[in-house]
């Protein structure tokens, strides 16, 4: 073949053969680049932009067991001591005098203690809070290093390596969400769980309240359990006269509630 | 080019890419990628140990528990409500074992009475209720139900139940004003109690010509209420004295 050139059967055969390969080669290659493009089990990407996480809470079926403070402290190491909460449950009594007594002591983890004047109690009821993750978050413009910020998800997060411990924030922070850490001297607050909830898991307060009081989810899907809860009540936020757009969405509130 | 010029433009020069020089030294790596702040903090935080493993990890290894869980009264509760963060265990199951609180003071947490929490939810005295008795003597925390169907309305109603106890109408029987389908006292919230409907319920003791012993306060049916019935205004359960 080589000494006399390809006959035109041969030749013919020839353009087949390399077309064949060719496109063998071609289909390889795509199916290798498919391979490498595809997303990875288990790690998908996260994108920030596709959310905007809000919580929701039922104070009609908040019975004030404080597993949600207790859990909170567990998974984020926040000091046990009673002073430092990133969430934590307040019990409101309301008298017949029209006088209202907020108590929560070690923010309702240990319980609390017998009602004292239960005769003349008009209504009484427990309030979780925590961090309202405002859309127009107080702390976040006080911050004079940009050490506390709202990410893209809607989150309010502080950055602890930046963080130069002024306190600006806490004394912003409408709703006394914050504090400042004893260990670190940076402020400290409520992330929503940031961490477990770009891993797809709910946060820790909502995973471990046994009648399900609080509800997470995404605002930005039609098919959330914060979407259905935000439908099926009529809401209300903390402090709206401030205009700080909370994202925490109380149903049966209290006017009493501050 | 006038020489002040030239100098006042040089020295416009060493400010400038002084001030670029400081930026690029004071700034911190990552800050203003995506916002006022390090996109890097981001990151550290999404690198925070997760020690809540969720509800569905548990079903892998204890499909018998959750079984029953799933059914019961306690399903709503997650596991790690009583047992604690799992995400360890989960991890290594024989290196980590986790804790069921078995002792008396755990439960009354949610179950002990308290008259904040929602009425209907069941709460117990736990002074009162079997004092030193482990609760899990009698409930299985995985499928708990009453020992028995409650007889009285007092062991939902507690508060209820207590407020009539001291009020004069503490005599009437909770049937005697509402109607109870007997399907109430298993499926509470799907059969529900009935209310009286007219004044005239209230008025066979409490209107004028009534046949009811002579202490018993007396109201003119006809021009006292107006349209509403009795229990929209006084609260039959404590019903004012003067």
């Amino acid at each position: 073949m080589k000494d006399e050139g390809p006959q035109p059967e041969a030749s013919g055969e020839k353009i087949y053969a390399d077309r064949r390969a060719f496109l063998r080669t071609c289909a390889q290659g795509a199916s290798a680049v498919l391979f490498i493009l595809q997303p990875r089990q288990g790690e998908a990407a996260y994108s920030p932009r596709d959310h905007f996480y809000g919580m929701g809470i039922d104070i009609a079926k908040c019975i004030g067991c404080g597993r949600c403070a207790d859990a909170c402290k567990k998974e984020n190491d926040v000091p046990r001591e009673p002073f430092y909460f990133r969430t934590w449950v307040e019990r409101y009594m309301i008298n017949d005098q029209g006088e209202t007594t907020v108590d929560s002591p070690n923010g309702g983890i240990a319980g609390f203690p017998a009602a004292t004047n239960e005769k003349g109690m008009l209504r009484t009821f427990f309030v979780p809070k925590l961090c309202n993750h405002c859309a127009n978050p107080p702390c976040v413009q006080v911050c004079p290093v940009g050490a506390t910020f709202a990410t893209e998800d809607g989150v309010v997060l502080v950055d602890k390596d930046y963080c130069i411990g002024c306190r600006y924030c806490i004394q912003a922070c409408p709703y006394g969400a914050r504090f400042l850490d004893p260990r670190t001297r940076t402020a400290d607050k409520c992330t929503f769980c940031y961490h477990r909830v770009v891993k797809g898991l709910l946060p820790a307060c909502v995973e471990v309240c046994p009648t399900g009081a609080r509800v997470f989810g995404d605002l930005r899907q039609r098919s959330s359990p914060l979407e259905r809860f935000m439908r099926m009540n009529k809401l209300q936020v903390l402090k709206p006269s401030l205009n700080t757009g909370p994202k925490v969405y109380y149903a049966s509130l209290d006017g009493e509630v501050r | 080019m006038p020489p002040q010029l030239t100098r006042l433009l040089i020295v416009f020069a060493v400010l400038a890419s002084g001030l670029v020089a400081a930026r690029h030294f004071l700034l911190p790596k990552t800050f203003g990628e995506s916002g006022h702040y390090r996109t890097a903090a981001v990151e550290a935080i999404t690198k925070q140990p997760v020690r809540y493993a969720g509800r569905e990890a548990c079903a892998l290894c204890h499909p018998d528990i959750v079984e029953i869980h799933r059914k019961g009264n306690h399903q709503t509760v997650a596991c790690e409500v009583c047992h604690g963060p799992a995400a360890a265990h989960v991890e290594s199951p024989s290196d980590h074992q986790l804790p069921a609180p078995r002792e008396r003071g755990y439960c009354p947490l949610c179950h002990g009475y308290d008259p904040s929490r929602p009425t209907g939810f069941p709460q117990i005295e736990p002074v009162a209720h079997n004092p030193l008795k482990p609760c899990i003597s009698c409930h299985n925390p995985h499928e708990p139900r009453p020992p028995h169907v409650p007889e009285d309305c007092r062991a939902c109603h507690g508060q209820i139940a207590r407020m009539k106890a001291v009020s004069p109408h503490v005599q009437l029987a909770c049937t005697r004003c509402h109607e109870t389908p007997e399907r109430h006292k298993t499926a509470p919230r799907e059969a529900r109690p009935d209310k009286p409907r007219t004044r005239e319920f209230c008025g066979a003791c409490h209107a004028q010509g009534a046949s009811s012993p002579k202490e018993i306060p007396r109201i003119d049916l006809a021009t006292h209420g107006g349209r509403f019935l009795c229990w929209q205004c006084h609260y039959p359960h404590q019903p004012e004295l003067n």
